[in-house]
């Protein structure tokens, strides 16, 4: 990438990949801001159409909160063991890294397979998206959180490979960071889905 | 096996269909042969199509822009005519279900495929020179954008051949594009066009976002950023922030349509309105993002050719980023009429007015820059000219339909269509003409052809106002938008003037192609050999005509605002010449063709449900892009040799030609050796 900035002559790799990381690391906060609005407009459709249940079933009629609840500790569970992964790089601990990597993987890898479970089952009760608006938003706005999560999932393995065949360097060491910034941004936005849909759903 | 695609879908049964379809037949094999004949396949792919040159990539997009302007400019006329000759009840020649996709067609052509390109074609070829960096932020990214826009282009041009294109209107409004109303494949090509295009443009939103914020020149604070630089990184925090919601509305219509969903349905608790708020919230930003950049070149323009310094600066800025925090609550002055109530109606109101006291700082600063300057008329400065009194008639008509009393009568008018085309035509066109113009020489190393420029000029600015003035005038007997025929005859005098304002359009477009056939033509005559062809205030005009390729041989240092001006004026201070140092660049890459590629394929078997397809476009882009994930060698070095071979090459150039000026000034007018040595 042409990042030269200004620097002084012997340490020019260092620099440029110094820089290289920063920009990489800000352009992804970037792009996470510009995702968040695509939240954002799910969450105001769901908030207009949540009282469009056409006769169908309501938010408190269909939703298992203690079920939610496992589901929503897996994937705070799974940013912490992300947040250990990236103390062990800060650390070179390279085999660490790996470990957390796949504890976390299977920790989200289970949060989406729950959340499969849930889809799955209320289409089997009769609630599917296409009976009522209201089931429309709520399965697009979860919906689009889980397929987050499962890029989420696939990039964990990408960089699973990736640390085995390069190991930590100045190509995966960035990556490995945005993913971090990807997962922990999943996990708040999970967090707005748990409380504005499923909690107030059921107060 | 092909979903809904059948040898049905290519409408055989339109003659003007086909006859369109056989001239880009023709032409389509006219130029592949030709490339062909002169093997120049190779040189397009592994030079501009793999290319991760953000000067190339500016040139493509407009290259792309201005044959869908022809493209939409076809359509334009074709209603015009229709409209002329459908009077007092008359059938015109297109048949309803024809005009209904041409209209749609046009609005989409022209905002996303000619504006859109436009803009950001001159945000690639000028920012990071003007900011003094060598590539953007991410310049794989910057290429794989062009694509995604590219193969979105020509998805909307398969609709032509193969299938409809959307009757709805260029924004689709639910529910009438909702799978009830519009059973086609006509909204679906409107769709995957728009979605594929869509993420293209927020992938560059955060791209020049990045680039302006962090890749500045040593000096260059962002208050020292020419008003281009900053105009386009507002018009980058605007796409950044709405895009995403046209992506998220767009996915929910395609929700309703495929999976039978209730966002916007009559039934099943859906709430159309809930889409006409989303577009907007989208559609009003999408405004301010295609005309400040053009704000933005308006004011490099003037302050150039009045050889004065911008009259008020910091205003100029502090007004960009009042319209760009404005544009966002003003949406719902789309639809008064909705019946959000009198309290709500009032607040979008004023703020929609507040918006004209920035924009008029804005004309006053151009009007004071001007102002006991010495003014060249160059062509540059008549579009600029015709702007400000254009785009000021333009906002006047806005702040008329942003009283929501006058906006009921108004609303759907065809007062509504000559307002908006007075400020985009008068607004962005003609700011991309003068933009084109200006930093054309920049581009290819030799002017355009002033005489043609003008004679385009003064055909569009006549044209415009003989073909829209007479809408506003049908408005007020009661005409409204989007009319197949019309029972009242007394309307068809001001319709065939209208007309004739668009034929007039029509001789500017063929000046402008004359002037690049002329331009081309006499490129040695007018040469830019010095790389400074307007005595130019800014860091774009310190290079050489075309920029070499790593932009700067060593990087700028910028102490004031229009640094570039102040330098030369200090031009007899003789700097000691540093050496070069070798200069790290990225590599071309196939992954942004190859990649986007595959999204066409998924784009044209989602259109018409060939499931098969699109999985197996989905594993191309998977694939595709894990092969670009697994690259490492994706940047090189330029040697110092190399660099300095070809700055060289540049300087006795330079020294070579002019020979009517005298050395001292035409060094004074190089640039080169005034750099203060940065790596020293």
């Amino acid at each position: 990438m042409a990042t030269d900035t200004l620097h002084h002559e012997g340490s020019v790799v260092h620099h440029e990949h110094h820089d290289a990381t920063e920009t990489k690391l800000f352009g992804f906060w970037v792009y996470l801001m510009s995702d968040l609005v695509i939240f954002g407009s799910l969450f105001a459709t769901y908030a207009v159409l949540m009282k469009g249940t056409a006769g169908g079933p309501s938010a408190a009629e269909i939703f298992e909160l203690p079920f939610v609840l496992v589901e929503t500790f897996l994937l705070l569970f799974s940013s912490f063991t992300f947040g250990m992964g990236v103390l062990a790089m800060n650390a070179e601990r390279l085999g660490q890294v790996k470990a957390w990597l796949g504890i976390t993987f299977v920790l989200g890898a289970a949060f989406v397979g729950m959340e499969i479970y849930e889809f799955q089952h209320l289409i089997h009760e009769g609630y599917g998206p296409d009976k009522s608006a209201f089931l429309s938003s709520f399965f697009t706005l979860v919906g689009t959180h889980g397929l987050h999560v499962t890029f989420g999932l696939i990039w964990i393995l990408v960089m699973l490979i990736q640390l085995s065949t390069k190991g930590l360097n100045d190509m995966t060491r960035p990556r490995i960071l945005c993913l971090s910034l990807f997962w922990h941004f999943l996990d708040i936005v999970w967090i707005c889905v748990f409380s504005f849909v499923y909690l107030m759903g059921v107060l | 096996m092909f979903g809904k695609l059948s040898l049905e879908s290519i409408p055989y049964h339109e003659p003007i269909i086909m006859v369109v379809a056989a001239f880009m037949a023709i032409g389509g094999i006219a130029l592949l042969g030709a490339l062909t004949y002169y093997r120049k396949w190779g040189w397009l792919w592994n030079e501009w199509f793999t290319s991760v040159d953000h000067k190339k990539l500016g040139i493509m997009y407009f290259i792309v822009a201005l044959v869908m302007l022809l493209r939409g400019f076809s359509d334009a006329i074709m209603m015009r005519t229709q409209q002329a000759m459908a009077a007092g009840g008359a059938a015109g020649y297109l048949p309803p279900e024809h005009y209904d996709q041409i209209f749609t067609a046009h609005g989409v052509i022209m905002i996303f495929f000619v504006a859109m390109p436009m803009v950001i074609g001159l945000m690639n070829l000028v920012v990071p020179l003007q900011i003094g960096a060598r590539d953007v932020a991410f310049p794989f990214l910057n290429n794989l954008s062009f694509w995604l826009f590219a193969v979105a282009a020509i998805l909307v041009n398969i609709s032509l051949v193969v299938g409809e294109f959307a009757k709805t209107g260029w924004l689709a409004y639910a529910p009438l594009s909702g799978i009830e109303f519009s059973p086609g494949v006509g909204v679906d090509y409107w769709i995957w066009a728009l979605q594929i295009s869509g993420i293209g443009t927020t992938l560059t939103g955060i791209n020049f976002f990045v680039t302006i914020l962090k890749m500045r020149t040593k000096g260059m604070t962002m208050f020292r950023m020419p008003i281009f630089t900053w105009t386009s990184l507002c018009a980058n925090v605007l796409i950044i922030a709405s895009f995403p919601i046209l992506t998220a509305t767009i996915a929910l219509l395609t929700l309703d349509r495929y999976f039978g969903m209730h966002f916007f349905t009559n039934d099943f608790g859906g709430n159309m309105m809930m889409y006409v708020n989303l577009i907007w919230a989208w559609g009003h930003p999408e405004v301010y993002i295609l005309i400040l950049p053009a704000f933005g070149v308006f004011s490099e323009v003037i302050s150039t050719f009045a050889r004065k310094r911008l009259f008020g600066y910091m205003t100029m800025v502090w007004a960009t980023i009042a319209i760009t925090l404005l544009s966002f609550i003003v949406w719902l002055h789309h639809f008064f009429t909705m019946g959000a109530g009198a309290n709500v109606n009032a607040f979008f109101g004023i703020m929609t007015m507040i918006i004209a006291i920035p924009t008029g700082v804005k004309v006053f600063n151009w009007l004071f820059t001007m102002f006991r300057g010495s003014l060249e008329l160059t062509s540059p400065v008549l579009w600029t000219l015709g702007f400000i009194i254009t785009f000021t008639l333009g906002g006047m008509t806005g702040v008329m339909l942003a009283v929501p009393a006058a906006n009921f009568v108004l609303h759907n008018s065809l007062f509504v269509i000559a307002h908006f085309h007075n400020v985009i035509i008068g607004g962005v066109v003609f700011g991309m003409m003068a933009g084109l113009t200006f930093w054309f020489p920049k581009a290819f190393g030799f002017t355009l052809s002033e005489k043609w420029g003008k004679r385009s000029f003064w055909c569009w600015f006549i044209g415009f106002y003989v073909a829209f003035m007479p809408l506003y005038v049908l408005a007020f007997f009661g005409a409204v938008r989007r009319m197949q025929s019309y029972a009242n005859p007394e309307w068809q005098p001001w319709m065939i003037l209208a007309w004739v304002g668009a034929v007039i359009i029509m001789m500017g477009i063929a000046c402008t192609v004359i002037q690049f056939w002329v331009s081309i033509r006499d490129r040695k005559l007018n040469a830019d050999v010095t790389g400074d062809p307007w005595d130019g205030r800014t860091l774009e005009w310190s290079t050489s005509s075309p920029a070499p390729f790593y932009n700067f041989a060593r990087l700028p240092e910028v102490g004031d605002i229009d640094s570039f001006w102040s330098q030369k004026e200090r031009s007899n201070e003789e700097l000691e010449e540093a050496p070069y140092t070798d200069i790290h660049m990225p590599r071309n890459t196939v992954a942004g063709p190859v990649i986007s590629f595959f999204a066409l394929i998924i784009g044209f078997a989602l259109v018409w449900h060939i499931w098969w397809l699109a999985g197996v476009g989905a594993i191309g882009v998977f694939v595709s892009f894990m092969a670009r994930v697994f690259n490492d060698d994706i940047d090189y070095y330029v040697s110092a040799e190399e660099v300095e071979r070809i700055e060289r090459a540049h300087q006795q150039r330079v020294k070579n030609s002019d020979p009517y000026k005298p050395s001292s000034e035409v060094e004074g007018r190089d640039g080169k050796q005034r750099y203060v040595e940065v790596n020293a």
